[in-house]
């Protein structure tokens, strides 16, 4: 067994979660093709999200694979850079925003 | 970046030899990938036979004003290998016999060549009906004697296609050398003056996008639009249509393969998007490269791999087109990058 968590030779193994749930992982990939094709955004728009979120998840072999698909695409670094700060903003927002719900049960609970 | 060729920086590399073992050891020599006559086999593909000979590729030298990272050619101002008048006279005996109705004229920069202008003349006299020459575009502003080549190409109703790999300059003098954006730049504003890319004018001038590193095209009608937007926009700059070109691992590029660690993924990833409808219509099928010293290739890459054609004729001095029709194309892992996605030629995607 390997001694780390990640192994970025695994990403291209990704296809291999269908052997053992053929329906399942079939159902996946498909949706998830359709998910990237081109429709009322861009296939472009789509893999900027696309990387954004994989930050915000921290999935480090989707990060590999829409920095890839980014240069691909012909999308810049100023652009990859801009579409990860939109998801920190979001992940930090929605950090700072319960501070409302601290707020409120301080006061609350205090005299 | 580098500033000399392979060759004269006495590189391993610089010997095709060296690199079609590369290219059959490794992850192919240990089974892990599958060998490129194995994959087209699977799909009855093998062994390739040319189809119809179309278009006729000449390789006027080496020699070029510029040092890419990604060259397949490991062309450079200290490369000496140029064509000449002698055998651009036995390439005009055969463009008349080929019967190929595109005659492409490549490099190094092959405006460099002492006899271009007077074979340009010659050859168009020739009949052809799509007259090609590649130009690198920084040659027409590297020195005052260059500086009326637009006018020169329109004499001749030739079809421009130049290199432009990005539409801003940093990826772009990355991967051709500090300063080539803004030459670029100045000399497709040359050709658009003289009415290159304009709407109605007839003369035609396309571009080239491959990728500036270790990494595929993607959709050249996408990037066709944003190169058109971006150089619309910034420059006031037109241009037909965008081929996108996959970068083979073959010279330079395969040396900065292995010196980024990427070769593995890279030749990975050309596996994995092997699309069995681009070998119908790669263009080894319709192409025949001429070297400058008159002998015959498959393409420019196996040019830069020293196959040969694997026929009794060999060479211009011989050149019988029955003969070399009757023939198998000689393929390595190379390949791949020609039938990867949408296919790459250098007419860009073959699908």
């Amino acid at each position: 067994m390997s001694k780390t968590y990640y192994d970025p030779a695994d990403l291209k193994k990704f296809g291999s979660i269908s052997e053992w749930d053929e329906e399942l992982g079939s159902k996946f990939f498909e949706y998830y093709n359709s998910v990237f094709e081109e429709g009322a955004l861009t296939a472009r728009e789509k893999s900027l999200i696309a990387l954004a979120v994989s930050h915000v998840v921290q999935c480090p072999y989707c990060i590999d694979a829409y920095t890839k698909d980014g240069l691909q695409r012909g999308i810049e670094k100023e652009e990859m850079m801009e579409a990860i700060h939109v998801g920190a903003a979001i992940k930090g927002g929605a950090t700072l925003v319960h501070g409302v719900q601290m707020m409120n049960k301080y006061d609350k609970l205090s005299m | 970046m580098p500033t000399k060729s392979l060759l004269s920086r006495k590189n391993n590399l610089s010997d095709p030899e060296e690199q079609l073992k590369y290219l059959s050891n490794g992850i192919f020599g240990d089974g892990e990938l599958p060998l490129f006559k194995d994959k087209i086999a699977g799909g009855g593909a093998y062994p390739l036979k040319p189809k119809k000979l179309e278009i006729l590729q000449l390789n006027l030298g080496y020699m070029c004003n510029q040092v890419c990272s990604h060259c397949h050619v490991d062309a450079g101002p200290d490369r000496k290998e140029i064509m000449t008048r002698e055998t651009m006279q036995l390439c005009l005996g055969v463009i008349k016999k080929s019967g190929a109705h595109t005659l492409d004229l490549t490099g190094g920069a092959p405006e460099m060549n002492p006899d271009f202008r007077w074979f340009v003349e010659e050859a168009s006299k020739a009949g052809i009906k799509d007259f090609i020459v590649r130009s690198n575009l920084t040659i027409i502003v590297a020195n005052k004697k260059y500086y009326d080549l637009p006018q020169f190409f329109k004499k001749h109703n030739v079809h421009v296609v130049s290199s432009l790999p990005f539409y801003k300059k940093e990826k772009t003098d990355r991967q051709r050398g500090s300063g080539v954006f803004d030459k670029s730049i100045e000399a497709l504003k040359m050709l658009n003056a003289v009415g290159y890319g304009r709407e109605g004018s007839g003369l035609k001038l396309d571009l080239v996008y491959n990728p500036a590193g270790a990494f595929l095209p993607a959709n050249q009608q996408a990037l066709e639009r944003d190169f058109k937007s971006a150089l619309k926009e910034d420059f006031d700059i037109d241009f037909n249509e965008l081929f996108c070109i996959t970068n083979l691992p073959i010279s330079r590029f395969l040396e900065y393969l292995i010196a980024s660690e990427n070769y593995e993924d890279y030749m990975t990833g050309l596996v994995e998007a092997f699309n069995p409808a681009a070998v119908q219509n790669v263009m080894c099928t319709n192409t025949i490269s001429v070297s400058w010293d008159g002998w015959l290739y498959d393409c420019d890459f196996n040019q830069m791999l020293g196959l040969k054609v694997e026929s009794r004729v060999q060479h211009l001095k011989d050149f019988e087109p029955e003969l070399l029709q009757d023939r198998e194309i000689r393929v390595s892992q190379h390949c791949y990058g020609c039938t990867a996605g949408a296919g790459s030629s250098c007419q860009g995607s073959v699908t």
